[in-house]
């Protein structure tokens, strides 16, 4: 095949795509609304959640913890 | 240079196809009947008009509530309409939210997401402030409150001070 063919079978294919890409996998935020519904939270149980984060917090203190800063005791 | 020229044509059909489906400032508003059948909307001619989209799972769309409320009671009587559009799937969701809210200005239900389709709100609440010719004249995204309160007094002040 031709360069020139090449060019424009991209040229057209990709605008055709993207614009499936928009309709079809796009939630529109309009749309998210059993998104926001709690079942859909990442932890139904916030006390459960706090304390793992809290325990490993505690055990990965000497890296970091969950947060970007390093170093310290772990005692907490 | 024909290299070139494909990557422009593709740059430009991708920023158009991400842009679709958002109205933006300066864009003429439609006819809000046609695009809410059987709501029940006013004649909007010649008023300044605040459509705001809000969901009841949205947080912020719950605080401006009261923002709206006093909008409506102080400029009302000079020109302004504030239409509440509610995209809840669940009519039921939709009544029990704008019960418990008490809104004193007008609220709507886009089932078929007809409005919503057209103004193609980027987040959620979204509001589109029309002047009196019915062109949108600003795009309000989310909600700041008294932030967003203030720019709201300024910019409705100044519309309606224009003359139609």
């Amino acid at each position: 095949m031709k360069r020139p063919a090449i060019f424009v079978i991209i040229a057209i294919a990709y605008p055709l795509l993207s614009a499936c890409s928009d309709s079809l996998v796009r939630v529109k935020p309009y749309e998210r609304g059993n998104l926001a519904r709690p079942v859909m939270a990442e932890s139904l149980d916030p006390l459960l959640q706090a304390m793992t984060e809290h325990g490993y917090f505690s055990r990965e203190a000497s890296s970091g913890g969950g947060g970007v800063g390093g170093g310290g005791c772990g005692c907490n | 240079m024909k290299t070139i020229l494909t990557v422009f044509t593709l740059a430009c059909s991708t920023l158009l196809s991400s842009a679709a489906g958002s109205a933006k400032a300066g864009q003429a508003m439609p006819k809000l009947p046609q695009l809410l059948p059987g709501a029940g909307v006013p004649n909007t001619s010649g008023k300044v008009v605040l459509v705001d989209f809000w969901a009841s799972w949205c947080g912020p769309c719950k605080a401006s509530f009261p923002c709206l409320n006093r909008l409506h009671e102080k400029y009302a009587s000079k020109g302004l309409v504030i239409i509440g559009v509610g995209v809840d799937d669940d009519a039921a969701k939709y009544k029990a939210f704008a019960g418990k809210m008490g809104a004193k200005f007008l609220i709507v239900h886009d089932s078929s997401h007809k409005a919503a389709e057209f103004f193609g709100p980027s987040t959620m609440p979204s509001s589109y402030l029309v002047d009196r010719k019915g062109v949108i004249h600003s795009v309000h995204t989310g909600f700041r409150g008294a932030k967003t309160e203030a720019e709201y007094v300024t910019e409705i002040e100044a519309l309606l001070a224009a003359k139609p």
